[in-house]
């Protein structure tokens, strides 16, 4: 039996996490408005990490294309506001709307990935990169009609940002929402990201869940025992890729905005990052490992960001969280080619 | 068998009809086309050693470029002008890459098999770096002696600097003009030099260990070269090269975004040496200068055309980025697939 403690990298995140905290406290900020700050962030970022379990356990390795299902949830989101939909139910559609264009693309991405076995991480990047580039063309000349949508100059062409407050914005995040003294617990967004989680969860547990993740763990002994591999990885692919709409549906409406354009491009490597800082030591990836790498790596973040303001350097929590986010993939390349022993 | 890169041919079928299409001069195209030429052509050489030595694109050329900025901000700082100027910021430069290259160099043997996206994120990092000096540490913890670079707050370099003192030195020198179309001599022959050097490197013994690496490596282990050695080798000049690219970029330009200058150095450059009918297992020089007249003549007239064919100037803009990213994810997604199949 090892011992249960977390791996160096983790420790000294840890420790900063905590002498950050230190400081923060120091300077009159307050306790309850950390964890207020943390479930906000948590929020939004939770399902979008959550998201490249699947490819990840089925050996398709870290989605770096995370924006193609990214840009598939803007799409779900700019139809539903342009028909119109408003509050928790404009929500739901927006989610349920962006989920068809998310299995499409995740089938031809899936396909993709297939023919690429052994490099998908450098070709996922430049997929979505393409892909968001792409999308940028349709976001210019679409025929969408909603004028809180569209540049007000001209009057043709998506906006770069479309405020969410007059269609759902915080539909979710103020349903059934309460309080216990000064902390915020909004019971809405907690349950329906939990029934994701669950469902997550349930499915790993079924057949089909299985063969999955014994592709990605052996492929080769899958192989023999009449695991179809290159469907499994477009299963998970799909799967990887519509939870990464979802994602970015929560995240928009709990932000407030759709950010279109650029704004998706490099979404990748903070959730990947953030997979990572949790550590899963194996090929095989837990749910419990993403939880606890997106609360290291939002905390840390948060903290960051009342510091910097003091230091009077405010860009300082931006440039830690690109620092931290790039040195955890790094590592963990170096320490995962050093299991499969290439370093020859 | 030989067969025939389709890249320049795409390159050239969208170029015609856009070019058509923008109404510009071919004066103008020319004459963009050879500034473009002195401007990129070191970024892409740099690319070529370390395609050669099996490492694939070299995405960390940004460093290169940063290294260049830091060099000119060293200059500027200490108020050296001219072009005493300009060769102290090479030299830093090119010392900063040099210890650069060799980290880089030393991490890309931890992750073989995937050096692509680790340069990616190299140069993710080594922009926070970068950040975090000019932005934070100047005028904090690193003293600064020429104030106006500051911003007002006293902390971090302005996000503009300009390079008064350098701009355009280097072009004007043995400037001709024949009927309109003008031919910086000197930058043509600095260009050519930066060229004949690869050339050379690639023809000495040096060169020769590249390509063993880059054709087999194990077998070239076993030849009795250290590989990981050519490899280290391979990505210093290859971030020295850029760094001299960008020092050469940013005094035709005569002004640094500081923060923002180096970016897409790696992809526009990636994509320029793919257009001219390099993949990522080969490349040579004659890939990089027909790379970057095809895809920069494509850069140079898409805004005006998408200007004129659907009045929105932007759409040309996200094209040719479009066009940068889509040609770098094709040219990996059939290589990978052809190399398997080998």
């Amino acid at each position: 039996m090892k011992k249960h403690f977390p791996p160096l990298p983790q420790m000294i995140i840890i420790f900063f996490i905590l002498a950050l905290l230190i400081m923060a406290l120091k300077i009159n900020v307050t306790a309850s408005s950390i964890i207020n700050d943390l479930i906000v962030r948590l929020i939004l970022n939770c399902i979008l990490v959550v998201s490249l379990i699947p490819m990840v356990n089925s050996g398709a390795g870290l989605n770096f294309g995370l924006p193609v299902g990214a840009v598939a949830g803007l799409l779900g989101m700019v139809i539903t506001a342009n028909t119109g939909g408003k509050g928790l139910s404009g929500f739901i559609m927006s989610v349920a709307v962006s989920l068809p264009f998310a299995v499409i693309a995740g089938i031809l991405y899936g396909r993709m990935l297939n023919r690429v076995k052994g490099r998908e991480e450098i070709a996922a990047a430049f997929t979505g990169f393409s892909f968001v580039s792409i999308m940028c063309l349709f976001w210019v000349v679409a025929p969408f009609s909603h004028p809180q949508m569209l540049w007000i100059l001209g009057g043709t062409g998506l906006r770069n940002t479309i405020g969410l407050k007059d269609f759902w914005g915080k539909s979710l995040y103020n349903f059934m929402q309460f309080r216990i003294g000064e902390i915020i617990i909004p019971a809405g967004s907690i349950i329906f990201i939990s029934a994701i989680l669950l469902l997550l969860y349930i499915f790993s547990k079924t057949r089909t869940g299985m063969l999955m993740n014994a592709a990605g763990e052996n492929e080769s002994f899958a192989r023999i025992n009449g695991v179809n591999i290159g469907g499994m990885r477009i299963l998970s692919v799909i799967m990887s890729t519509s939870l990464a709409a979802a994602g970015t549906c929560i995240y928009a409406q709990q932000y407030g905005f759709i950010e279109l354009y650029d704004a998706p491009l490099m979404a990748a490597f903070p959730a990947v990052s953030a997979l990572l800082l949790g550590g899963s030591s194996g090929k095989r990836i837990y749910l419990r490992h993403a939880l606890l790498g997106v609360v290291l790596y939002q905390s840390l973040y948060l903290l960051s960001l009342p510091v910097a303001n003091m230091l009077l350097v405010p860009e300082m929590a931006e440039i830690i969280r690109i620092i931290v986010t790039s040195i955890v993939i790094l590592y963990a390349l170096a320490k995962k080619s050093d299991q499969q022993g290439d370093s020859v | 068998m030989r067969r025939i890169n389709p890249a320049p041919l795409f390159f050239l079928a969208l170029s015609l009809p856009a070019f058509f299409f923008s109404e510009l001069s071919l004066h103008f195209v020319v004459n963009e086309v050879i500034i473009r030429i002195i401007r990129d052509s070191f970024l892409v050489f740099a690319l070529i050693i370390p395609v050669t030595a099996g490492m694939g694109l070299n995405f960390s050329i940004i460093v290169g470029a940063m290294a260049a900025q830091a060099g000119w901000i060293f200059m500027l700082d200490h108020k050296v002008a001219g072009i005493p100027g300009i060769a102290g910021a090479a030299f830093a430069g090119v010392v900063i890459s040099v210890v650069c290259g060799y980290a880089i160099g030393r991490y890309l043997n931890r992750v073989k098999g995937r050096e692509m996206i680790a340069t990616i994120i190299i140069g993710i990092l080594g922009a926070g770096i970068y950040q975090f000096i000019f932005l934070v540490g100047y005028g904090t913890f690193i003293p600064a002696s020429n104030r106006e670079l500051l911003l007002s707050r006293g902390a971090g370099i302005r996000n503009m600097v300009d390079l008064a003192p350098y701009r355009n030195i280097m072009d004007r020198l043995l400037l001709v003009d024949i009927q309109g179309i003008q031919f910086p001599l000197f930058m043509l022959m600095l260009t050519s030099a930066g060229a004949a050097t690869l050339k050379i490197i690639l023809s000495t013994r040096l060169g020769q260990k590249f390509r063993a690496v880059g054709a087999d490596r194990i077998s070239a282990e076993l030849a009795g070269i250290s590989t990981d050695r050519v490899r280290v080798q391979a990505i210093i000049l290859s971030t020295v090269f850029a760094c001299l690219g960008q020092i050469i970029f940013l005094q035709n330009i005569g002004m640094v975004n500081v923060y923002t200058a180096h970016m897409n150095s790696d992809i526009f450059s990636c994509a320029a040496l793919l257009a001219g009918g390099a993949t990522i297992r080969e490349a040579k020089i004659r890939h990089a200068i027909l790379g970057i007249i095809l895809f920069h003549s494509l850069y140079i007239v898409t805004p005006q055309a998408g200007q004129n064919m659907f009045s929105n100037a932007a759409l040309g803009e996200y094209f040719r980025s479009f066009i940068a990213y889509g040609s770098i994810a094709m040219a990996l997604i059939i290589n990978i697939r052809h190399e398997k199949k080998v």
